[in-house]
């Protein structure tokens, strides 16, 4: 088409929206890792419902009918938004549990966020109308950033052993997992956040959380260094690379026939 | 079984855009929000350049990603086939609006009726209703025909049945060479385009 409407950048969610994938997808990855490496502390269990809480309450802001808000669980048969509604409440109910009785309840908590946080990329896997949101490989994505951010998150609380190969794991995943992205989806919006999340957030996050063994005060680092790459990429996917499909005919009009 | 859809002539439509104010007059849409609306395509270079204007809105598809996705419940689709919204219990996420290929959704505060919900073309739901209540033959009778459809200067639109092979619809498919817009996403859409007469 050389004249004529072109796909635009949707309009419909914005930062708010974005922060649910970014806040909802750390709070998930904390409570997972916290699983893992730092069962005996509760500070991160509350920590990681903080964050997934204030992702939900930012993109409440967003929804037209606040009152109605309620309604978002009428629709669990094909709704991912639904059923990551539901896996939010099981989560805080077990979160709640962690808080109380760690070794009881920690587990099945992060088997629930690790459930919250598939669904936001089945969220968005199932946004027909943006091209770059519903690529298959949006899910592992979505999954691994989380747990890379989560595990980066941790490493403020300890840096045992256990929790550096896990960060190591996730950020080697989330690698992965962008690669396999970028080659299906070209998107100029997400160009600068990739390099960055290669580059800084895996390459560097790697190297300092190698150092972290003998120098404990560089996996904090490490830790940002991940966090921050993997949000700038999931705020650039959400309100950046959001380009809606647009409008195409496949045959023109052939006149003088009727 | 009845299934409704809608026909858009391209080699006849002129791109008046009067289905658009007719549209928004039946529905009393706010500024902004344009159910049916008509794109001007330009395809090519000077001197094989081709223009094409198109009528676009909600497809009703017969497999609506708007519906799958919609928390609420919102978003169903009839038994013959038309996709409705119940503004009362749409929470105005928008989730629909991202999951339509074909940018057919709304949500404005500026509108009065539908305060910050979902919204989109209903084919005139109402007047299909009304008219098949009163006997009337949606795409026939001008009552219970979508008001888009009624106003077109150049009887570039249609509505039918296309399940029924007598219908105007389904003759004019019969007729012609037609398309639906984006047809490899799989969505099966319920608005056909006409592009030249059939070989």
């Amino acid at each position: 088409m050389s004249f004529g409407p072109k796909a635009w950048l949707q309009a419909h969610w914005d930062a708010r929206a974005a922060l649910n994938f970014m806040l909802g997808g750390t709070g998930s990855g904390l409570m997972i890792a916290a699983a893992l490496a730092t069962a005996e502390s509760r500070v991160p269990v509350l920590l990681s419902l903080v964050l997934v809480a204030t992702g939900l309450a930012a993109v409440w802001l967003e929804i037209g009918r606040k009152l109605r808000a309620v309604n978002v669980f009428f629709n669990p048969f094909t709704s991912w938004m639904t059923r990551e509604s539901f896996a939010a409440v099981l989560l805080f109910a077990l979160g709640a549990g962690a808080l109380w009785r760690p070794q009881w309840f920690l587990p099945a908590a992060a088997a629930a966020a690790l459930v919250f946080v598939w669904c936001q990329g089945r969220i968005l896997r199932a946004s027909k109308g943006i091209p770059a949101w519903r690529a298959p490989q949006v899910g592992l994505l979505i999954v691994s950033t989380s747990l890379a951010e989560g595990a980066g998150l941790c490493l403020l609380f300890t840096t045992a052993p256990l929790l550096l190969a896990w960060f190591g794991l996730a950020l080697l995943l989330r690698a992965i997992a962008w690669t396999r992205y970028a080659a299906a989806v070209r998107s100029t919006a997400l160009e600068a956040p990739g390099k960055a999340l290669l580059q800084l957030g895996t390459v560097a996050a790697l190297a300092l959380a190698f150092a972290g063994y003998w120098v404990p005060a560089a996996a904090p680092l490490a830790g940002a260094a991940a966090i921050a790459t993997g949000l700038w990429l999931k705020f650039a996917l959400v309100t950046r690379a959001s380009i809606n499909q647009g409008f195409a005919l496949p045959h023109l009009p052939v006149r003088g026939t009727r | 079984m009845t299934r409704w859809a809608m026909v858009a002539d391209l080699r006849r439509c002129v791109g008046c855009q009067t289905c658009t104010a007719a549209c928004r007059q039946a529905n009393d849409t706010p500024p902004g929000v344009q159910w049916r609306r008509v794109l001007d395509m330009e395809v090519g270079e000077y001197p094989e350049v081709k223009r094409a204007f198109v009528p676009v809105g909600c497809m009703h598809c017969d497999d609506p990603p708007c519906m799958h996705v919609c928390p609420s419940t919102a978003t169903r689709k009839r038994a013959d086939g038309i996709v409705t919204i119940d503004y009362d219990l749409c929470i105005g996420c928008g989730y629909c609006a991202v999951a339509c290929p074909y940018q057919a959704r709304y949500k404005s505060d500026a509108d009065v009726l539908r305060k910050n919900v979902a919204t989109k073309c209903t084919f005139c739901v109402e007047r299909v209703d009304a008219g098949l209540a009163q006997g009337l033959k949606p795409g026939v009778d001008p009552e219970a025909t979508p008001a888009c459809v009624n106003s077109c200067i150049a009887k570039a639109l249609h509505f039918g049945d296309v399940e029924d092979p007598q219908s105007n619809i389904s003759q004019l498919l019969a007729e012609n060479q037609h398309f639906r817009m984006h047809e490899e996403l799989g969505t099966r859409p319920n608005f056909y385009y006409l592009w030249d007469k059939a070989p």
